[in-house]
C-alpha cells in the first residue's frame, strides 16, 4: 500500500488510465466475441443465395430489407406450426406447473403432517437424477400410459420435473405471515377458500419468477420434443428439422434461427430484471 | 394422529378447539359428523400436495427404479420377454472401449469450465465497480445463456465453417491456414467445448455479479480509504466473499461436463469423436435398442452426480445446490 504513496501523482494517474483502458478493452473484445457469431448469423440471413455464394461471412447483405429467406423459412420450414405447438405446450405446462407447484408449496409450507420430511427429501433427491440420461425409462412409462407422440406427453413431463418452481413458492410463501390464513380462518374460510382467495393472489410475484424461467426453459428444450413428439414440431425441433432439406442453405438456416432467437431477445429486454432474479434465486437457492 | 387441536397447523375451527380429545361419550349425529370433519382435516395436506407428490413418484421415482431393474436385464425395449443377466452390462459399461472411451470426452468440456469461471469472475468482477454502460455489458454477456440449443449449435455451425466467420476474423490477424474446427477429430471437442464456454459462461457470470453486490459496500469504502488498490481488494474481500459459490461452480462444472448432450447432439451427432456420455446411452437406448446397457449406463452416471453432489456437501456445508 505504501508504493502508491510514493509513485509520482502523475504516474499513479496514467496507471488508472491504462487500467481503465484495458478494462474498456477487455469488456469491447467480450462482447465483440458474444455478438459477432449473431450478427453474421444475421447478414446471412438477409442475404440472397446468389449474393451468399460470393459474400464473405463479415460482408454486410446489400439489402437489409431481403426478408425472403425469413418466408422461405416460414413456409417451407413449417416454423408456424413449431410456433403454435409451442405456444400450446408452454400455456398449459405453465399452468399446471403453477397450479401443483403452489397447491404443494401451500401443503407443505402451512401444515405439519406424518412423512413431511419424507416428502421434502423425495424432492430434493429428484433434482439430482440427470435429467436426460433417466429418459431411458421415463420413456417406458409414457409409452405405457399410451401418450408417446401426443402432446400431452410433453405436458406431463414439464409439469413433472418442476421442483425448482416448488421451492421458489415455498421460499415466497415463508414470507407471507401465517396471521393473514388464521384471520381468514376465523372468517369461517375453509383451507381451500384461503389457499385460493389469500395465499395465491399474495404469490403473484413468485409465480411471475416461475413463469419466465420455467417458460424460457420450455421454449428452449430441445430432446424432450425431439423423442416425444416425432410427428409433429416444436420450435426446436421445427429449427433442428433444418439440418437435413435446407442442407447447405445457410441463408435460409440463419433467417430460421434467427426466428426462434429473437422472441427470446424481446422477452430477455423487456423481462430482464425479473430473469437476473428468477435464474438466480434458481440457481442457488 | 399426527394432528391434534393444539397445533400450530391445525386451528382449524373454533368448534374443534372446545373438544380438544375430540373423543364423543356416546355416538351421535354431531360426533360422527365431527370425526369425518377430522379425518378430512388430517386428510387437507395430503390433498394439497398428492398431483406433486403424484408426478414425482411416477416420472422420476417409478422410472429411477425402473432403470435399475432393466440395468440387470438384457431388455431390447419392446419384447415382452427379457432375462435376467446380473452385472453383465455394468462389466461391459466399464470394459467396453466404445462406452468407457467417450468418458474422457467429459475432460475437454471439464477444461473448458475453468476458463468459463475464470472468464465469467473476472467479468464479474470489473463490472461490479463503477463501470459505463455496465447494464449494456451485463445483458450481452449473459444474453447467450437465454438463447435455445438448436439456434446456438446452428450459430456455431456457421461459425466454424471452411472460410467463414471464424476463418475470417483469423486471417485479419494472419493465420491463414485455419483447421476444419468441426470436421478435424483433433480439433472437434475443442470447438464444442468452445461453444459451450460461449452458452453458459454468462449463467457464472451473473451467479458471480449478484454475490459480490451482496458484500457490503462499507467493506470496499473502508479499504478505499487505507489506500487499497481494485487488484488488492479483489483479493481481500471479493475472493474470499464469494469463495462459496466459485467452488460451487466448480462442483457443479464436474456434473455438468459429465452429463454434457446438447451442443454435440446437435452440431455433430456425436460424430468425429465428439460422442459424450449422455449420447452414448441414448444411443445405446433408442437406436440400437439395447435398453439394459443403456440403464446400467444411466446407473452409472446417476451415481456418479450423487457422489459429486455428496462431496460437494462435505465440502461446502452451508450452500445447497441444485444440479439442472
Amino acid at each position: 500500500m505504501t508504493t502508491i504513496h510514493n509513485v509520482p501523482r502523475t504516474g499513479a494517474k496514467a496507471q488508472r488510465v491504462t487500467v481503465g483502458t484495458a478494462k474498456y478493452l477487455s469488456l469491447v473484445i467480450a462482447a465483440a466475441c458474444t455478438l459477432l457469431p449473431l450478427v453474421t448469423v444475421l447478414f446471412a440471413s438477409l442475404k440472397t443465395s446468389e449474393e451468399y455464394g460470393t459474400t464473405g461471412a463479415l460482408t454486410p447483405p446489400s439489402n437489409w430489407l431481403n426478408l425472403s429467406n425469413y418466408v422461405t423459412a416460414f413456409d417451407s420450414g413449417e416454423m408456424l406450426e413449431g410456433i403454435l405447438n409451442t405456444g400450446i405446450v408452454l400455456v398449459v405446462s405453465l399452468a399446471g406447473t403453477i397450479l401443483i407447484g403452489t397447491m404443494a408449496a401451500y401443503g407443505l409450507d402451512r401444515f405439519e403432517f406424518r412423512g413431511k420430511k419424507l416428502v421434502f427429501a423425495l424432492f430434493l433427491i429428484a433434482t439430482l437424477v440427470p435429467g436426460v440420461t433417466s429418459q431411458v425409462a421415463t420413456f417406458q412409462v409414457i409409452n405405457g400410459m399410451g401418450l408417446y407422440d401426443t402432446k400431452a406427453a410433453l405436458i406431463l413431463l414439464f409439469m413433472g420435473t418442476d421442483i425448482i418452481a416448488i421451492y421458489l413458492f415455498i421460499q415466497f410463501m415463508q414470507a407471507i405471515p401465517t396471521s393473514l390464513d388464521e384471520a381468514a380462518m376465523i372468517d369461517g374460510a375453509s383451507r381451500w377458500t384461503i389457499y385460493w382467495k389469500v395465499i395465491l393472489p399474495l404469490l403473484r410475484p413468485a409465480i411471475a419468477t416461475v413463469v419466465i424461467i420455467k417458460g424460457i426453459a420450455i421454449y428452449n428444450e430441445f430432446y424432450t420434443p425431439f423423442l416425444y413428439l416425432p410427428s409433429q414440431d416444436l420450435i426446436s425441433t421445427s429449427l433442428f428439422r433444418f439440418k437435413g432439406p435446407f442442407g447447405a442453405q445457410w441463408e435460409v438456416i440463419s433467417a430460421g434461427t434467427l426466428i426462434v432467437i429473437i422472441p427470446t431477445l424481446i422477452a430477455f429486454l423487456f423481462l430482464q430484471r425479473w430473469i437476473y432474479r428468477g435464474l438466480t434465486s434458481g440457481a442457488v437457492k | 394422529m399426527a394432528i391434534n387441536a393444539t397445533g400450530p397447523a391445525s386451528a382449524d375451527t373454533g368448534a374443534d378447539r372446545l373438544h380438544p380429545e375430540g373423543r364423543p361419550v356416546r355416538p351421535s349425529g354431531a360426533a360422527r359428523r365431527r370425526t369425518w370433519r377430522q379425518t378430512r382435516r388430517q386428510l387437507t395436506p395430503y390433498l394439497f400436495i398428492a398431483a406433486a407428490v403424484a408426478l414425482l413418484l411416477l416420472l422420476t421415482y417409478w422410472p429411477a427404479a425402473n432403470l435399475l431393474y432393466f440395468s440387470v436385464t438384457d431388455w431390447d425395449g419392446i419384447d415382452q420377454d427379457l432375462n435376467y443377466v446380473g452385472f453383465e452390462n455394468y462389466v461391459q459399461v466399464f470394459t467396453d472401449p466404445r462406452i468407457f472411451e467417450v468418458f474422457y470426452v467429459s475432460l475437454y468440456y471439464f477444461g473448458a469450465s475453468f476458463l468459463q469461471i475464470g472468464l465469467a469472475l473476472y467479468f464479474a468482477t470489473i463490472l461490479s465497480f463503477n463501470t459505463r454502460f455496465r447494464n449494456f455489458f451485463r445483458g450481452v454477456l449473459f444474453f447467450p445463456y437465454l438463447i435455445n440449443g438448436v439456434a446456438i449449435g446452428f450459430v456455431f455451425l456457421y461459425l466454424f465453417q471452411p472460410d467463414g466467420t471464424l476463418d475470417t476474423v483469423l486471417s485479419w490477424f494472419g493465420l491463414t491456414d485455419p483447421p476444419q474446427w468441426i470436421g478435424d477429430p483433433e480439433i472437434a471437442n475443442w470447438s464444442l467445448a468452445g461453444t459451450s464456454v460461449w452458452r453458459y459462461m454468462g449463467m457464472n457470470f451473473v451467479l458471480f455479479l449478484g454475490a459480490i453486490q451482496s458484500i457490503p459496500s462499507d467493506i470496499y469504502e473502508a479499504a478505499e480509504l487505507d489506500g487499497a488498490n481494485k487488484w488488492q481488494q479483489f483479493w481481500a474481500i471479493i475472493l474470499p466473499g464469494i469463495r462459496r459459490i466459485i467452488g460451487l461452480c466448480f462442483v457443479l462444472s464436474i456434473a455438468g461436463s459429465l452429463s454434457v448432450f446438447e451442443i454435440p447432439f446437435i452440431m455433430t451427432g456425436g460424430a468425429n469423436g465428439t460422442s459424450t456420455f449422455v449420447i452414448q446411452t441414448i444411443q445405446t437406448a433408442f437406436t440400437h435398442r439395447q435398453v439394459g446397457i443403456a440403464s446400467a449406463m444411466a446407473v452409472v452416471l446417476l451415481v456418479i452426480v450423487l457422489v459429486v453432489t455428496f462431496v460437494q456437501r462435505k465440502l461446502f456445508p452451508d450452500e445447497k445446490v441444485d444440479l439442472t
